[in-house]
């Protein structure tokens, strides 16, 4: 071999590894891009959202819009006290019916069932966590607001045409617990058995290692399930926009029709989006989301790592 | 009370609840199959048929520009966010960033998972005011990818962290750079990737919060890039709302055809990860 080819080679092996080095070095610096993307977009909705809410704070004054109940965009009235109320109720209500249930079912799936109906039921709840929430929502308007319409209202002495905030929450519960169940399941399953056969060891029943073993141990993960499903019910849309009734007051009564904020948002951007100020109290009451959502998060983060020093096991 | 009494009511309380869950379920899934399918097979062309002038009044012609509307948004949609969050979950994974970093950033992925998706649809639309734009297929499809990308981050960075370490171990034994260590693995992860596209995809299909107030709502077929579109479970919410009985029957045609697609792509993402799975060292 003569050296003019050794030295062809050798600039051939010189260009390959400087070709994979420049690639090296072009794909860290879009990696790096990628990794600040989260933190980026949380920025910039953060501030976007704010600096768009701008005009009605410096136009009113916040404490007031909290407090006050009448929302009346075309008078320039901004209450957002009915739509905080409302969300309020249905995320309390739609978390107490959802939770014991998801719970329950989330037990029985990760404890009770076994072989094929394990398999069958664990991937039955899964591909429903991903139905559409709209499907849910149309689905209740022919099943569900005529049942409350016709048999549970008239039970508590409330008359409506079923359309109404406990409406709502009933959808919602049932729209988020197959969520909350197999998330569940899968803190319950990922327990080792060593706590199941030392606490059936000591003589516990199975009830007595479910409620005071298992169910602490796997406690962090449930408490992130039932976070998750409570910023699904308190962002929720389309379900409250079919079935809330879309009425800006305060509500008298659990089945009276109401607003929740993102129902607020729904209703009023069509035909109001061309006055500023109403645009603006809008954008605010998606700050508002956005805020609770996140104060939210980061208190159940830290609450979390507490539960996960007080209950843990190894 | 007895324990033992105790463990077999709780016993039965817990089936109760599955029960009760499964049944509740069966029920919507069923009515949703039923009422959309005899619509359908009344009239199977009103999936295939572009809507007549006046559609939301008097539910002449079909709903393909929904169809369309839903694949040309989230198809690109869910491109552009798997891109992203490959991307991010290798940043997160291997030896580009500490362990402190990927843990502050995944905080953030987790609250912007929590974060409800009206949210990013009010954020894209102040984007749409401040750069005084319309309403276009466009900004759906930058909402919906905004939306899917802490879900599908999530899925991938969860396959990543499966991979076993040996594919990185044995990649730089070999003399490979960081950037083909990391493609190495996403490979090995191939299953758990797909899975989160997919996923990503049924979430993106069938949200209609975010794409509510940044495509336009339009009643006619997508015209391009820029013009106005509508997607399937916004068509399905306005024709919820309408007073025409035709109109709402369409309703439950569009969300058979939504829960079929759904369905459909969870079940070939179950196929998929099972068929990918060859990929994977030992599996």
């Amino acid at each position: 071999m003569s050296a003019d080819t050794e030295r062809l080679f050798q600039r051939a092996r010189l260009n390959h590894l400087g070709k994979r080095l420049l690639t090296e070095r072009l794909s860290s610096y879009w990696l790096t891009a990628a990794g600040y993307l989260a933190i980026a977009l949380f920025a910039a909705i953060t501030l976007l959202l704010f600096y768009r809410s701008l005009p009605i704070l410096s136009e009113y004054s916040l404490a007031a819009m909290l407090t006050s109940a009448n929302w009346d965009p075309a008078q320039n009235s901004f209450g957002f006290l009915p739509a905080i109320v409302g969300t309020i109720y249905v995320t309390l209500l739609s978390m107490v019916m959802g939770i014991p249930i998801a719970i329950g079912a989330a037990v029985y799936i990760a404890e009770y069932a076994e072989g094929r109906i394990k398999t069958i039921l664990a991937s039955f709840i899964d591909v429903l966590a991903a139905i559409p929430s709209v499907i849910f929502g149309l689905v209740a308007l022919i099943v569900v607001v005529p049942f409350i319409g016709t048999y549970v209202a008239p039970l508590f002495g409330a008359g409506t045409a079923g359309v109404g905030i406990f409406t709502v929450s009933l959808v919602m519960a049932i729209v988020v617990t197959p969520f909350m169940i197999s998330l569940s399941v899968e803190s319950l399953e990922s327990l080792p058995d060593e706590l199941r056969e030392t606490s059936l060891g000591v003589g516990a029943t199975k009830f007595e290692t479910i409620r005071s073993v298992l169910l602490r141990a796997a406690g962090p993960g449930i408490f992130s399930a039932i976070l998750l499903g409570f910023g699904r019910v308190f962002g929720a849309t389309i379900v409250p926009a079919l079935l809330i009734g879309g009425q800006t007051q305060l509500p008298d009564s659990l089945f009276s029709t109401g607003q929740t904020l993102p129902t607020l948002i729904v209703n009023d951007f069509g035909e109001l989006m061309s006055l500023p100020l109403t645009q603006s109290a809008l954008i605010f009451v998606g700050l508002m989301l956005v805020v609770v959502v996140w104060l939210f998060n980061f208190g159940a983060m830290l609450f979390r790592r507490r539960l996960q020093r007080r209950w843990q096991y190894s | 009370m007895n324990r033992y009494t105790k463990q077999r009511l709780f016993g039965i309380a817990v089936r109760a609840a599955a029960l009760l869950v499964v049944s509740v379920m069966l029920l919507v899934v069923s009515v949703t199959l039923a009422r959309g399918g005899r619509v359908l097979l009344a009239d199977p062309a009103i999936v295939a048929t572009p809507p007549g002038s006046r559609y939301m009044l008097e539910g002449n012609g079909g709903f393909l520009h929904a169809v369309l509307g839903s694949l040309f948004i989230v198809g690109p949609a869910t491109i552009l966010s798997m891109v992203l969050a490959v991307s991010t979950a290798t940043y997160l994974q291997s030896d580009y960033s500490s362990q402190r970093f990927s843990e502050s950033v995944n905080m953030f992925l987790n609250v912007l998972w929590g974060t409800p998706p009206i949210v990013y649809g009010v954020f894209v639309l102040t984007i749409i005011i401040a750069l005084g734009a319309q309403t276009s297929l466009f900004f759906g499809i930058i909402a919906i990818a905004i939306f899917q990308y802490p879900i599908m981050t999530r899925y991938t960075d969860e396959a990543l962290r499966a991979a076993p370490d040996t594919v990185r171990e044995s990649t730089y034994g070999l003399g490979a750079t960081r950037f083909e260590s990391a493609c190495m693995t996403v490979r090995a992860a191939a299953p758990g990737v797909i899975a989160g596209l997919i996923m990503g995809f049924a979430r993106g299909i069938g949200d209609a919060a975010t794409v509510l107030f940044t495509t336009g709502r339009s009643t006619r077929m997508p015209g391009g890039l820029f013009d106005a579109a509508t997607t399937l479970p916004v068509l399905i919410f306005d024709q919820a709302m309408s007073f025409n009985p035709e109109v709402r029957s369409h309703a439950y045609a569009a969300s058979f055809v939504l829960t079929v697609v759904v369905l459909g792509l969870i079940f070939i993402s179950k196929i998929l990860a099972g068929r990918y799975a060859r990929y994977t060292p030992g599996g």
